[in-house]
């Protein structure tokens, strides 16, 4: 579970988070959406710290991860994070990708974390680019890496910063259709993300993020069908 | 006047021979010498400042930048003698005589502090060239800061700071001519001397040139072919 209490963010005198509280239960999947510039990726970054609130705390599982004194590396190794870059090691190939953290971070032998890795390549459907570099792959098959990279650690929270905004459009369905077998499996899910049919289909809750506050939240049909709040209306209607 | 040059060409050739036998008994390995040692403590010293200089602490921060500074401020020439007659001058008086650097050190201690300064800004910018992405991706994988450096951001700094690390070091082979002034016994000395005894200047200080060239030519034959390895697993 992770809670969010009075969460502010500053980019210098620019506050982009005024106040963010908010709920998220284990096995939830919830997506945010909302104009650009409305703090939903800061606000999903603050939550494994990638971002330091200026103000206000996140707790996972009854733990205060903004404290200073609790190793980060810790909780950041329960939670994963996927990209809208993709962000994959250039250097590396797909499956060292794959198996550098679990063996310089958790301490796996090579052959443990091979297999871990494979086994991810299977199911993100790459196995036969294990030894291939990042460079020769399709956007959509970059970011299937970085679904498997981001579970080789086996997290128990996945956080994804508009997985398919850089994507050609041909390509979003196979990351999407990665992320919904995710949440058949029951992972705790935050998704930020601009794909509506997506959040509409497998959120539990949507959260309508806007000038850094969280306008409205409620189920997929309560945004997308009922909206209540005026700007979730015009955000809607522009992008629906 | 053809027939005078015609006329000085025979023993000027003679000297240029003498002038590159004794460049490769003796010159040639005392500028290897200070090269290789700065070239070694040169990305050590480097790589250290370089990282001192990144630090969120203001200490490390502060000495790196006016090492950095220092040097790149201050022609080489004027510390190879500053360190040699200055520093070494003052050891030398101070000690009445029982400390005393000899050329070849003090020469290899301006090289390498000479080339780390320059060294530190190539790896900085290296670094920085590195997309912040990469950062994110490794410590959001529950990285250290440390290990995510190591393993991540280093390999690609230095694949593309590799062109710039190849010219600093062929620079540092010719700077090493500097090292005349405090008398180490390299390859411009060494034509100085020889130029001396004779004053047969153009063929000595010929053979000199030649010198420094072939160095530089293999060393950037050799930094070119360790490029294009380290391209193919790209």
């Amino acid at each position: 579970m992770i809670e969010v209490k009075n969460l502010h963010k500053y980019f210098d005198k620019l506050e982009v988070l005024k106040g963010i509280n908010e709920v998220i239960e284990t096995n939830e999947v919830v997506c945010v959406i909302g104009p650009s510039g409305s703090g939903k990726s800061t606000f999903l970054r603050c939550l494994n710290l990638l971002e330091e609130p200026t103000k206000g705390d996140i707790v996972i599982d009854g733990v205060k991860i903004n404290d200073p004194k609790l190793n980060i590396n810790e909780v950041r190794q329960k939670m994963g994070m996927v990209f809208q870059s993709f962000n994959l090691f250039p250097h590396k190939t797909v499956l060292e990708n794959i198996t550098i953290a679990p063996i310089k971070v958790k301490g796996l032998s090579k052959d443990e974390a091979d297999k871990i890795g494979r086994e991810l390549l299977e199911r993100v459907g790459l196995a036969d680019k294990a030894d291939a570099y990042p460079r020769s792959l399709s956007g959509g098959q970059k970011q299937r890496v970085a679904i498997a990279r981001a579970l080789a650690m086996k997290p128990e929270i996945m956080l994804f910063d508009e997985p398919t905004s850089a994507l050609d459009p041909e390509m979003v369905g196979e990351v999407l259709e990665v992320m919904r077998e995710l949440t058949h499996e029951g992972m705790t899910m935050v998704v930020v993300t601009h794909e509506m049919g997506f959040a509409r289909e497998v959120a539990h809750r949507v959260l309508f993020m806007d000038g850094g506050y969280i306008v409205e939240q409620g189920s997929p049909s309560d945004i997308f069908d009922h909206p209540q709040n005026e700007r979730t209306q015009s955000f809607l209607s522009k992008v629906l | 006047m053809l027939a005078k040059l015609l006329e000085m060409l025979g023993p000027g050739f003679d000297n240029f021979l003498v002038v590159i036998q004794k460049i490769l008994t003796v010159g040639v390995w005392a500028t290897l010498k200070v090269t290789v040692v700065a070239l070694f403590f040169g990305v050590l010293i480097g790589l250290i400042a370089c990282l001192c200089k990144m630090s969120k602490h203001i200490i490390p921060k502060a000495i790196a930048t006016v090492y950095i500074e220092v040097i790149r401020g201050t022609p080489t020439l004027v510390q190879a003698l500053f360190f040699y007659f200055g520093i070494n001058g003052l050891l030398v008086s101070l000690s009445n005589g029982s400390l005393r650097m000899a050329p070849l050190f003090a020469g290899m201690v301006v090289c390498s502090l000479n080339s780390g300064a320059y060294v530190a800004e190539i790896f900085r910018a290296g670094i920085q060239s590195v997309d912040k992405g990469q950062m994110e991706a490794a410590r959001s994988l529950g990285m250290p800061e440390k290990l995510a450096m190591r393993e991540i951001i280093m390999p690609q700094a230095v694949r593309t700071i590799l062109p710039s690390l190849g010219n600093e070091f062929i620079v540092l082979v010719k700077e090493t001519s500097i090292l005349a002034i405090i008398g180490v016994s390299e390859i411009t000395r060494i034509g100085q001397i020889q130029a001396s005894i004779n004053y047969r200047t153009f063929s000595a200080y010929f053979g000199v040139a030649v010198a420094y060239f072939c160095l530089t030519f293999i060393l950037s034959r050799l930094v070119n072919l360790l490029e294009r390895r380290m391209a193919v697993s790209d």
